[in-house]
């Protein structure tokens, strides 16, 4: 059993619970993420371990609620208990100085880019973050993601906080001015345009809804940068046994809970990975529908 | 008076049934199949058995049950006699009289088998056990003085939980860790309850745990903690590496992603370990087919096609590859499913699965095969018939295709010596691996096996620990290591 220590409401739908899992804090790295069953009757279902406290033996989740599953967690209080919790599992961020990086977080990936973003940050690099939400109720974090990034943008669809607008805009527009400056600096001769155009952001992390994801992986292909991202398929064991996770990455299929969840963006098949997150629409809400009738 | 004589003769020939829910009902239900033999059924069938000299059955057992021995006990009406003999040997009787395949195993080597059907050694043993279990009276052995050892044993399936069992009976304390959150292995997450009722599973853990096992569930090791973390810092003299080989293969040709196509692993999980065929009472959704395709001969193929068809399935297809006689599943499951109506398609093979323009599967392109040379497992080669594809119209797809190691765990010791398949290499008769003080045995040693063999192994390992922990020797030629 796993106790639910600490929880704070983000929002309507964005919870954040701190749960006393010793063993699990003591081994999270940044990209992990861990998998946790409610009760006996429970689904298993992953989410990322978005901060932990090796010291006070804790991990911090901070979830989305928009199914039975993550409705029922969202009526847990602090001091009930957790049936399963499984972690940590997938494979750690790769954290070195790569120089310049922007961190992109999309509504509930902000909570799972934020450690990445931290541990880069202890790693010498400069950081442009951009958080973005449907709307500003639904933003949270920002004064976590200021103290970790040199520079923090933040965007919401409706404009009702930050610039309007989704993160893709100020992402193009970094990297637009990057290749401008390059440009400008060098004055180069004809043959040298090559080089010179490369821009200044080594690597993009994004984080977010898969069709965030795509945009994102669209924007950055144009400017030939990098891209991380963290692929949130549909899991059972979280081990490699069962295969549900199974994504495609460069015309190969790999299982997102072993092989990643972070893959080279520019070679995610996500509109495959759209459908298999609807795989159980019908089944899911037949769940919800029968969960909200109980409530 | 003559004839008869004869007609008991010739009923000698045949064994007892066992009374099963009939086909038509128990496609219904998830409940298990066959209701087991009354006291007066097994007395009958025991009689069958000549009480050999030299019992050529327990030579076909691989650990060796005394199998006259407690059939002896068993005509006698002794039958919580026979459980305790059956047991000095074979620590889960409950579960291997019901999945062990008797008919290349104890049965096969039965005398009696030769001129009519072999003693129902399988049956009987199933028999004794549940009456055990029945009786309440399971006998918890006297706790040996404790030695102060500790053992890490991963992974509890049949091989860990038998390791575990011996080696606290041996006097160790011992831990078992488990990556999911329910212990069992296969029996709980691969095997469906009409094969084997969970209840039986959860009775041995109960016993282990009487033994004083350490159960510790959703343990990951190679995640939260690693084999070298477990023997220098937490304190374990030895550790035993039983996590199966639970890597589901697909054959890779195109739409295997598509909705609708499971590893059989995962529509066997969800339906076992999540109980899905209960939802929505229970959380975990599964797709329900009317036309389902299961791609595969084995045991994991007949299950997955079982569920299915229980799951409210029209229609299930079986495809395989080579023919009925080449299939390596248990005879009793493959009778079982042509009973239950599913329909084989053999000499058949998948060649793509089609989409139905949303995402989801809507059919499967296969061939015919006919059987070629034989291969390097001495079985006819099957070899596609070219221009003689078929389509054929499915909305659930179950590869059944078997399985490889899962490189999770050994990827974090890089000092343990594996084969070419990622498969740990370890002693056949102790298990010992490359690495000091860390044993391994049952499928992530040979790949996918049998229930009895992986026992087999964790009996072994505990056997060599325990001589491990007296003289701390350690040579690993790497000589007698079985594949
Ligand atoms: C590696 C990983 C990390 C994740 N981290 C977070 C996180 O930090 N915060 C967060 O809010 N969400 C996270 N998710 C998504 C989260 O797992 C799903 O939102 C959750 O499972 C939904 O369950 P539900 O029963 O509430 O909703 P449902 O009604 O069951 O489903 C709603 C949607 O969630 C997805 N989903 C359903 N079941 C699963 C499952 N078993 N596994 C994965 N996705 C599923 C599907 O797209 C579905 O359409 C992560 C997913 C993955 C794979
Ligand atoms: C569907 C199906 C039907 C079968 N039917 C039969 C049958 O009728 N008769 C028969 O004899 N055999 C049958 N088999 C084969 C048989 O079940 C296996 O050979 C046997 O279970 C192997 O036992 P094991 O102890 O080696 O591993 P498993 O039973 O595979 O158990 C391994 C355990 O280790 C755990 N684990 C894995 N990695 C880790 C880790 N890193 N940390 C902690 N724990 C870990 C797993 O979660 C699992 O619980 C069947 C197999 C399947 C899949
Ligand atoms: S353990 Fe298996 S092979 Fe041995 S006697 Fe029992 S059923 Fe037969
Ligand atoms: S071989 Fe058959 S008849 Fe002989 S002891 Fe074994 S079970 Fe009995
Ligand atoms: S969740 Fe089962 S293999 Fe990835």
């Amino acid at each position: 059993m796993f106790k639910i220590l600490k929880k704070e409401e983000k929002s309507d739908l964005v919870i954040l619970f701190e749960i006393a899992a010793k063993d699990i804090a003591k081994k999270a790295k940044p990209g992990n993420f861990f998998i946790l069953k409610i009760h006996e009757e429970g689904e298993r279902i992953p989410l990322t371990i978005a901060d932990f406290d090796r010291d006070k033996g804790t991990i911090t989740s901070v979830f989305q609620k928009v199914g039975k599953t993550t409705y029922h967690l969202g009526i847990l209080n602090e001091g009930d208990y957790l049936s399963d919790v499984i972690g940590p599992l997938g494979n750690p961020s790769h954290i070195e100085n790569f120089g310049k990086v922007v961190c992109v977080g999309g509504g509930v990936g902000i909570a799972p880019v934020y450690p990445i973003t931290k541990a880069l940050k202890e790693a010498g690099n400069k950081i442009i973050s951009i958080i973005g939400a449907r709307s500003k109720d639904l933003l949270f974090w920002e004064d976590k993601m200021r103290k970790v990034s040199d520079e923090l943008i933040v965007t919401t669809d409706d404009g009702s906080y930050g610039r309007k607008g989704v993160v893709t805009i100020p992402l193009e527009e970094i990297l637009k001015g990057d290749q401008v400056k390059a440009t400008k600096k060098h004055v180069p001769s004809f043959e040298d345009r090559e080089v010179v155009q490369e821009p200044s952001v080594n690597l993009v992390i994004a984080i977010g809804p898969p069709i965030m994801m795509k945009f994102v992986c669209k924007t950055t292909e144009k400017f030939n940068v990098k891209t991380i991202v963290s692929l949130n398929s549909i899991m059972v064991d979280g081990t490699g046994m069962c295969g549900a996770c199974r994504v495609e990455v460069g015309g190969e299929t790999k299982f997102a809970c072993v092989d990643g969840p972070e893959f080279d963006g520019h070679k995610v098949d996500f509109d495959l990975l759209m459908k298999r997150l609807q795989m159980y629409l019908v089944e899911e809400k037949v769940a919800m529908d029968m969960y909200s009738g109980k409530m | 008076m003559e004839e008869q004589e004869e007609k008991k003769e010739q009923k000698k020939k045949i064994k007892v049934k066992m009374r099963e829910q009939p086909p038509l009902e128990r496609i219904k239900n998830f409940n298990e199949v066959p209701h087991g033999y009354s006291p007066e059924e097994a007395v009958e069938e025991a009689i069958r058995c000549l009480s050999c000299k030299r019992p050529t059955c327990v030579d076909y057992c691989p650990v060796e049950v005394d199998i006259p021995g407690f059939l002896k006990l068993v005509k006698e009406g002794e039958f919580l006699e026979a459980a305790y003999k059956v047991k000095e040997t074979n620590a889960l009787p409950a579960v291997c009289g019901r999945v062990c395949p008797q008919e290349v195993q104890c049965e096969s080597g039965c005398i009696v088998g030769k001129k009519g059907e072999p003693v129902a050694i399988g049956n009987l043993e199933r028999f004794v056990a549940d009456y055990e279990a029945e009786k309440g009276e399971v006998m918890i052995p006297e706790k040996p003085k404790p030695t102060g050892r500790k053992i890490a044993v991963i992974g509890s399936g049949p091989g860990g939980l038998t390791c575990a069992a011996d080696l606290a009976m041996s006097g160790h304390q011992v831990t078992l860790f488990e990556a999911l959150h329910k212990p069992g292995g296969v029996l709980i997450y691969g095997i469906p309850e009409f094969r084997l009722p969970k209840l039986i599973v959860e009775r041995e853990v109960e016993y282990i745990k009487k033994l004083g096992v350490e159960l510790v569930l959703n343990a990951v090791i190679g995640k939260i903690f690693t084999v070298d973390e477990l023997l220098n810092e937490q304190g374990y003299d030895a550790c035993f590496i039983c996590t199966g080989a639970g890597l589901p293969m697909f054959m890779g040709i195109p739409g295997e992603n598509l909705n609708g196509v499971y590893s059989a692993n995962e529509f066997l999980t969800r339906a076992n370990l999540m109980k899905s065929y209960l939802f929505p009472r229970y959380d975990t959704p599964i797709k329900r087919g009317r036309w389902v395709a299961v791609v595969g001969g084995g045991n994991v193929a007949m299950d997955a096609a079982r569920v299915a068809m229980r799951l409210g399935s029209e229609k299930v297809y079986l495809i395989y590859r080579r023919s009925e006689a080449e299939m390596p599943a248990r005879k009793a499951e493959v009778h079982h499913a042509h009973e239950e109506g599913i329909e084989f398609l053999f000499l058949t093979n998948p060649v793509r699965y089609l989409d139905d323009g949303q995402g989801n599967v809507r059919g499967v392109e296969c061939i015919k095969m006919e059987l070629g040379e034989p291969d390097e497992s001495g079985r006819r080669r099957p070899v596609p018939i070219k221009g003689s594809e078929f389509q054929m119209e499915v909305d659930i797809a179950i590869p059944a295709l078997g399985t490889r190691a899962n490189p999770l765990l050994p990827k974090t010791m890089p000092d343990l010596k594996l084969n070419k398949r990622g498969y740990i290499i370890a002693e056949e008769a102790t298990g010992m691996t490359s690495k000091r003080g860390v044993f391994a045995g049952g499928d992530i040693v040979t790949g996918a096996a049998t229930v009895i063999l992986a026992m087999g192994a964790g009996r072994k390992a505990a056997r060599a620990i325990n001589e491990y922990l007296k003289w701390k020797y350690w040579d690993f030629s790497g000589l007698a290591i079985s594949q």
